[in-house]
């Protein structure tokens, strides 16, 4: 068996280890005990693929491997990396790793509990390793169903109502999806589903100009494209602490994955022709959500609207189709998926602790709260690309990027996507301003505690990795780059 | 001079072990560690400005340096941005500027900060703003320089909101972030619209005077102005911003909320000039390719000193006075870039300007801390608490009044040469200019004696606060670096800057230009006189003086009424019309589609589900008819 | 004999006469089994219907295929299977107007009551 499948096996081992489990302690070890493997396993991962590349392997997929799986429809289970499946890869185990962590307290029904998530963690890890579109839609669904049970039980405010809209919405995406991957299937003349072998074959442009819209826009919903993004606020709003990080940190970046390899790589023709329709819609998320969050007063809808601009980014700079602002997409999925987890893990710490989300309610929290107060500040500077953290690595690669388009169109829409750093200061500084700062708005929240051992172990594994790569971001980048460069060459040419 | 790195990484590594730390360690411990910290890397600047002055000079000018670079992070094939030291005469001068106000600050906060909630945070934060301000000023490229800058805005927005608790230190320290941030918004634009066409972002290859890389972007033209011309203004706006020029200035004040070292350091001495500093990093390129927009910062930079000045001589809060003070000075400098050309004698405003900047530094960061001096014996910021201090506080009383006559331009204090030579370079480029700038000097020389007085002499009746606190001296530890800095006001003037500095790095000798001297030193005096009738004693001139000119002064303690306009922007425009109701907007509009989307399956299903009735019969009619349909297209059609 | 007896018969009653009435049994049987609400009359109209399908096979047998005697075998068969399913339907009626109290066919309309 290929070694990226262990990536799914321990999942599904971790799913089967939890039914004999009874207790509270024993569920912990079996979640914990995946979570670290799958730690560890990517860590391994990033530094085999990087031992290949040195050693001068370069071909466009590593540690490739093929089952058949249904001959006649050429579905097969077929695996593969580059350097932008490693990327995301290294940031959903972290984010699984944080997220057992910040669901350790889980009191009701935790072995369930415990079991969506990983299926959840199968389908994500599936889903980045996947090399045939079939799987790949596979894995897709596998990671998007458990969203419903695990919002809808596991939630709090309007749970049902949220996790419906959530799972309709994004269950519509992935109809229109299926559409376009039929489209790519037939339209290449149905000889294979693995994308290095669609990608050389041509499919006709009347046919592309069909299903390009269709599959980016069946991407587009779970990357929370305008104006399919109103799933988001209340699903991550009502979602629990760890599907919220998961959600946000990782489901959603397999919108912005699936458009780049399946949508723009497969059909770049019609990507080329229409893309200028998506980058407006695309400019208006990044500049809609900023401008949406300011008015919010719930902490996690401001954080959802913040992801809905931040997402927003990643497909504009895919849509800009060329090498510097790919990678910079593929950075900020990184970077983004990380602060997002960060945020939502502290939001529900501070939710379990203060019993609001309400900003209005809540005041000086510094003062009893250090750690989570600290951590929530360097959380807002990061999202707002302060340097040294991984955001402004992300945003500058992107805007320098973007700026390569010479033409009126593409520097209108970068410059509003520029200014969207102003505006996120201003919704951040104002949270951070009313809760971290200030004089305390509640008496009886100078009662709290400040975080315990397995909360700064969930914060510090997701700041450590903030820093690592706000800091010392050449290696990731080049990585990214280089898996990213033929990728470009082949939708430009 | 490898070892040049070292002043940067001490800085960084204390800020990271003093900040993890925090309270494990005393107070004490922290706050001796960060001093000894910032001691050794002053030193280290003072022996790299000395190696570097002795020995690079080649070939009429000094050389450029860049003993250590990395690749930090790669954007296209030709753009890259790395983290390194470039030494050149600007920055070995801000290395020696920054670390020796630091080291003061670092010093006198041991005995101001003291006892204080935060101790250690506060030299956490001081040692990340130190490090942060000498990575701006040893930035090799100019993205390096974009990202120390935004990390001196976030140490900036840390040490103004130190005392967290009180809900105007938060909004302070948050208005300063956003509004530089606003200016770095155009800072980053300029960035990119220049590197696009010029393919670097390196200062040694944009400053080279190789004309041929602003080639393209020199010919294109975008609504009249060229593309270069653009983009050098966006660059200068961002630069503006950090260094409050008017209409961005509106932060500087309401940052004196930080603790009044903070203020000494970072809004007196250090991150105010770096927009001064930006621009004469590129200075090459805005004098030979871009002189409009140079002319244009000029004018900024006059009507800022103008304004600002102006607004100072009827504030009542001590520190409020020196912050609009160092915005009339940055317009100052500001002033002397615009109006210098490149080389030689031509670029006298370049060397004016950063002189100036040199003592500045110094003297504006002798005046805070005398104002903390001042405000920690007497607990309050506002003039009207005090007077008649000279007997109390002879140490602050005495260095006080060296700073306030150097920056009214009296000689031999250092403030004189180097606003002398200013004027000079204004009245060479052109005479109104000189005069207006003139003026400006003696409207400075009135409102910073108007301080003295108030402050040290002015015997008016002594509040009930004032009598309840005896007034003594401060301690040694804060007294001493009001001394270090006097003396260096006394004798800095005497430098031969032009030996170190200039527009391209050759060698040009000051001399003084008896005509512009005689005339700035008649209106320093003149504006000292005003000031001592007025407020040596107690008396009411003041007060009718005020009611002549009402309503000049209603507005000028308003600020002129530019706070008003940008909170009206900011509530009403932003806030209310732009955000709530594209809020409402994707609430009740985009969600609510989706909304009726499901709102309608449902009701379309309610009524599909009386076709399931159960009623056999109903079936049987459907068979019927079916059947009937079937057999007749078979019948007919088929 | 049998040629005259058959000429005979042939002579005075037309095949479509047979046809004619065993189609209007037949939809005399639909419309009995469409609107009435008694299951017991419903089940009537069924055998309405059935006995009109044997009258069309025996006619049509005894017409059109007079060597052949398979219709007359369906027609016995379909007589015999009628009784049988008669007598199970009563039995389910029965069953359900013991829990319904109704013999409206209305009334059972929901599997699970």
């Amino acid at each position: 068996m290929n070694f990226l499948s262990l990536f799914v096996v321990v999942p599904l081992l971790m799913l089967a280890g939890l039914f004999p489990a009874r207790t509270m302690r024993q569920i912990r070890a079996v979640a914990v005990t995946g979570a670290s493997l799958l730690m560890v396993l990517a860590c391994w991962l990033v530094w085999m693929y990087l031992a290949e590349r040195s050693s001068g392997n370069t071909s466009e997929m590593l540690f490739t491997a093929e089952t058949v799986w249904y001959p006649s429809l050429h579905i097969n289970y077929s695996v593969g990396v580059d350097g932008i499946s490693v990327a995301m890869i290294l940031l959903s185990a972290i984010i699984v790793f944080a997220g057992v962590f910040a669901s350790w307290k889980m009191e009701h029904l935790p072995r369930e509990f415990f079991l969506w998530f990983s299926l959840l963690a199968i389908g994500v890890f599936g889903f980045f390793i996947s090399t045939n579109l079939f799987t790949m839609f596979m894995f897709y669904e596998i990671a998007l169903i458990p969203m419903y049970l695990l919002i809808g039980v596991w939630g709090t405010g309007k749970k049902e109502y949220s996790a419906m809209k959530l799972i309709l919405m994004l269950m519509g995406g992935s109809a229109l999806l299926l559409v376009g991957i039929f489209g790519i299937y037939y339209g290449s003349g149905a000889s294979t589903l693995t994308i290095t072998e669609l990608a050389a074959l041509t499919i006709p442009i009347e046919l592309q100009r069909y299903f390009f819209p269709l599959t980016f826009m069946g991407f587009g919903v779970l990357g929370a494209l305008f104006p399919f993004h109103t799933w988001s606020p209340d699903g991550h709003a009502s979602a629990p602490t760890a599907v919220s990080m998961l959600h946000a940190g990782v489901l959603m970046k397999l919108g912005g994955y699936g458009a780049f390899r399946v949508a723009m790589y497969l059909m770049p023709e019609a990507a080329g022709e229409m893309s200028w329709i998506f980058l407006i819609l695309t400019g208006i998320s990044v500049v809609y959500g900023a401008f949406g969050a300011i008015h919010q007063t719930d902490l996690k809808y401001i954080n959802a609207y913040s992801s809905v601009s931040h997402c927003g980014l990643v497909l504009f700079a895919i849509l800009m189709g060329n090498e510097t602002s790919t990678t910079g997409a593929i950075l900020q999925m990184v970077s983004h998926g990380l602060m997002t987890a960060l945020f939502f893990a502290l939001i529900g710490m501070i939710y379990g602790r203060t019993h609001t989300r309400l900003v209005t309610e809540m005041g000086g929290l510094m003062k009893v709260m250090p750690f989570l107060g600290v951590s929530y500040v360097i959380a807002g500077m990061a999202s707002l690309g302060l340097p040294g953290l991984s955001g402004f690595v992300a945003e500058m690669t992107i805007f320098v990027g973007a700026f390569q388009e010479p033409d009126l169109l593409h520097r209108v829409l970068t410059f509003g996507a520029i200014a969207s750093i102003v505006i996120t200061a201003v919704y951040i500084l104002r949270v951070v301003g009313k809760i971290i700062f200030g004089p305390m708005a509640d008496r009886h929240h100078e009662q709290l505690t400040d975080a315990v051992w397995h909360e700064r172990l969930s914060v510090g594994v997701l700041i450590a990795a903030i820093v690592a790569v706000g800091s010392f971001p050449y290696w990731l980048s080049e990585m990214i780059n280089e898996s990213v460069a033929p990728l470009i060459t082949h939708i430009l040419r | 001079m490898q070892y040049a790195l070292v002043i940067l990484l001490l800085p960084l590594l204390n800020f990271l072990v003093t900040g993890l730390m925090d309270t494990r360690w005393k107070a004490r411990v922290a706050g001796t560690i960060s001093t000894v910290a910032i001691a050794v890397i002053t030193l280290l600047s003072y022996v790299t400005a000395y190696e570097y002055f002795t020995t690079r000079f080649q070939d009429g000018s000094y050389q450029a340096f860049i003993p250590f670079e990395l690749n930090w992070l790669r954007f296209t094939d030709t753009l890259q941005v790395q983290l390194g030291l470039l030494l050149d005469p600007i920055s070995v001068m801000m290395l020696v500027v920054v670390t020796t106000v630091s080291l003061m600050v670092h010093l006198y906060s041991l005995s101001y900060m003291k006892g204080e909630r935060g101790f250690e945070r506060y030299y956490a934060f001081l040692s990340l703003f130190t490090f942060s301000m000498l990575g701006l000023v040893v930035a090799t490229n100019i993205f390096q320089m974009y990202i120390f800058w935004e990390l001196v805005g976030v140490s900036s927005y840390l040490l103004i909101g130190f005392y967290y608790t009180r809900p105007a230190a938060v909004a302070a320290a948050k208005k300063a972030f956003i509004v530089t941030r606003f200016a770095d918004l155009f800072f980053l634009a300029g960035i990119l619209l220049l590197s696009y066409y010029t393919q670097t972002f390196d200062f040694t290859a944009l400053t080279s005077g190789d004309g041929r890389m602003f080639g393209t972007i020199g010919s294109l033209t975008f609504m009249g102005g060229s593309v270069l011309s653009w983009a050098m203004a966006l660059i200068f706006i961002g630069g503006a911003g950090k260094s409050a020029l008017f209409p961005l200035h509106i932060w500087l004040p309401d940052a004196m909320e930080g603790p009044t070292p903070v203020s000494a350091l970072i809004h007196a001495a250090t991150m105010v000039v770096a927009g001064v500093y930006l621009v004469a990093r590129l200075f090459p390129v805005y004098a030979v390719q871009t002189p409009e927009v140079l002319h244009g910062i000029a004018y900024t930079g006059l009507f800022t000193a103008l304004f600002s000045a102006v607004i100072a001589c009827v504030q009542t809060d001590i520190k409020r006075v020196l912050a609009f003070s160092t915005i009339s000075q940055i317009g100052f400098m500001m002033v002397g870039l615009g109006v210098s050309g490149y080389g030689a004698h031509e670029g006298l405003g370049y060397m004016a300007s950063l002189f100036h900047l040199f003592t500045h530094a110094m003297f504006k960061a002798l005046l805070f801390l005398g104002a903390g001096s001042v405000i920690h014996a007497v607990h309050s910021n506002s003039m009207d608490d005090m007077g008649q201090l000279r007997k109390r506080m002879p140490v602050t009383h005495l260095t006080f009044l060296v700073a306030c006559l150097a920056i009214a331009g009296i000689p031999p204090f250092s403030g004189f040469f180097s606003k002398d030579e200013i004027l000079a370079a204004a009245f060479h480029f052109s005479p109104p200019v000189g005069w207006i700038l003139s003026g400006i000097a003696g409207l400075t020389a009135f409102y910073m004696f108007r301080l003295y007085y108030n402050i040290f002499w002015n015997d008016k009746p002594p509040t009930s606060r004032h009598a309840e606190h005896p007034v003594h001296e401060s301690p040694a530890l804060m007294t001493l670096p009001l001394i270090v800095l006097a003396l260096i006001t006394l004798v800095a003037g005497f430098i031969p800057f032009g030996r170190f500095v200039t527009s391209d790095r050759g060698l040009y000798t000051i001399s003084l230009d008896w005509q512009v001297a005689a005339s700035s030193i008649l209106i320093a005096l003149a504006g000292i006189g005003l000031a001592t009738v007025l407020y040596r004693r107690n008396n009411d001139k003041p007060a009718r003086l005020k009611l002549k000119f009402a309503g000049l002064h209603e507005a000028a303690t308003h600020r002129f009424y530019i706070d008003e306009i940008y909170l009206f922007l900011t509530k009403k425009v932003v806030f209310n019309s732009i955000s709530r109701p594209l809020a409402w907007f994707d609430r009740h509009i985009v969600d609510g589609f989706m909304n009726l989307l499901a709102t309608v399956s449902n009701r379309v299903s309610v009524r599909i589900k009386g076709i399931q009735s159960g009623h056999i019969q109903q079936y049987a009619w459907v068979f019927l008819f079916a059947t009937l349909a079937i057999a007749g297209i078979l019948l007919f059609v088929v | 004999m049998g040629e005259s007896i058959l000429t005979a018969s042939q002579a005075y009653i037309p095949l479509e006469a047979y046809i004619l009435v065993s189609l209007i049994m037949f939809f005399a049987g639909v419309y009995g089994f469409l609107v009435r609400r008694s299951v017991l009359l419903m089940l009537i109209s069924v055998e309405l219907m059935l006995n009109a399908a044997d009258l069309n096979f025996a006619a049509i047998n005894r017409y059109l295929y007079p060597e052949h005697s398979e219709g007359f075998f369906f027609a016995l068969f379909t007589i015999a299977i009628a009784a049988c399913e008669t007598a199970v339907a009563i039995a389910i009626f029965i069953n359900a107007y013991r829990n319904l109290q109704s013999v409206k066919v209305n009334s059972i309309s929901t599997l699970k009551e």
